[in-house]
């Protein structure tokens, strides 16, 4: 079979984005966007993702309401109870490595705290955050 | 209490109970779906006309967003209505219940619960957490067997 080289790249491409990710994948994705969307942006800031994780932003619920002021221990639903393992990478291996559950998640969260889609800004600036935060012994 | 025989056999073969003990597993497509939030309730639990009022309301679902795209959506479909409950789950007014905890055989089954676990007792859990009292719900299996109340005075 012969496939045209610009093809085969596409496909190659393909392969590479559906395999597993790392974290700083996902933060230089969002880094992208940022820029795209403000020509100004200056980088994340871990100090600001920990603020708007922790902030009802006039809502009911914050991120932490279900994954704790701390997101490197196991949380909680706040309507169903059921756990949820930890959000920081250095506690949970699985976090920040598939791209549909990243981007699922923060979509269906962020409408559920703020009513809207979160920027890249704001979710660089989380995972900025959650990428600082150091595993604990919580089982 | 006193049944006649033929009576009696009748209900020991149409039992949940029996029923219960084998159940096929649930796909994993539908629990990576339908699981991270609660427990994947098993299909057989509503009917499809119930089902299929649930999907159609996931970006607005109990009060959070659970919207999926339409590819994710088909296995969970297909697997809720060919396995979904045949006597009907509709409320007193004929439309679907869209939940598992407001259907008759629900009540039903658990009209024996102790007031303290119910909502508003003193140690209420909450109906739709099915896994406090059944111990492999999140198999799907509800049998008698795997029953394990929460025990009085236990914190959870
Ligand atoms: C109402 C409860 C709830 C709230 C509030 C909530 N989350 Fe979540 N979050 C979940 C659940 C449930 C999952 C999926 C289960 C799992 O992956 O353990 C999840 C998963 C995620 C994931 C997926 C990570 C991955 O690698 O797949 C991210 C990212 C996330 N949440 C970020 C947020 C952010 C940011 C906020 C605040 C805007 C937030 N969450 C608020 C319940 C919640
Ligand atoms: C507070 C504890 C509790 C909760 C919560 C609970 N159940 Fe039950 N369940 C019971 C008890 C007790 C029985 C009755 C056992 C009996 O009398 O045979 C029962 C019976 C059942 C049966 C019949 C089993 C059989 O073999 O006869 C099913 C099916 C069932 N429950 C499903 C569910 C589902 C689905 C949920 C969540 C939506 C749920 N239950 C939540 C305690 C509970
Ligand atoms: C984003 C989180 C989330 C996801 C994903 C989710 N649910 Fe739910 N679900 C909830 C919440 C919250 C409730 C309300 C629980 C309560 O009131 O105790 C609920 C309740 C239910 C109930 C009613 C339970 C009862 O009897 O009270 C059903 C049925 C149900 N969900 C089915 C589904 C199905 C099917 C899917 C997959 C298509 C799904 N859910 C995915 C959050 C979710």
């Amino acid at each position: 079979m012969r496939v045209a080289i610009p093809i085969a790249a596409a496909l190659a491409l393909g392969a590479i984005t559906a395999r597993a990710e790392r974290p700083a994948d996902f933060e230089a994705r969002f880094a992208a966007e940022a820029r795209t969307a403000d020509p100004a942006f200056a980088g994340f800031s871990a100090e600001r993702g920990r603020a708007f994780f922790t902030n009802a932003h006039g809502g009911d619920w914050s991120c932490a309401s279900c994954h704790r002021n701390d997101p490197s221990v196991v949380g909680e639903h706040i309507v169903t109870g059921k756990r949820i393992e930890p959000l920081a990478p250095s506690a949970n291996a699985a976090r920040f490595t598939r791209p549909a559950s990243v981007a699922k998640w923060f979509q269906r969260n962020c409408n559920d705290v703020l009513q809207r889609a979160c920027t890249a800004q704001e979710k660089g600036d989380v995972l900025a955050w959650l990428m600082t935060l150091p595993a604990k012994e919580t089982r | 209490m006193k049944l006649s025989i033929p009576v009696a056999a009748i209900l020991l073969v149409s039992s949940a109970s029996a029923a219960e003990s084998k159940r096929a597993p649930l796909p994993p497509a539908y629990v990576e779906e339908c699981g991270s939030c609660h427990v994947a309730f098993p299909g057989r639990m509503l009917d499809a006309a119930s089902w299929q009022a649930v999907i159609g309301g996931l970006s607005q679902h109990f009060g959070v967003d659970a919207s999926v795209d339409a590819k994710t959506l088909e296995p969970v479909r297909a697997y809720l209505e060919g396995s979904a409950r045949r006597k009907p789950t509709a409320g007193a007014d004929g439309q679907p219940l869209l939940r598992i905890t407001e259907t008759r055989w629900f009540v039903h089954e658990h009209d024996e619960v102790p007031s303290r676990l119910r909502p508003g007792g003193a140690e209420a859990v909450k109906p739709a957490e099915c896994g406090a009292c059944h111990q492999q719900a999140a198999t799907g299996s509800y049998a008698e067997r795997d029953i394990q109340m929460p025990r009085k005075g236990a914190t959870r």
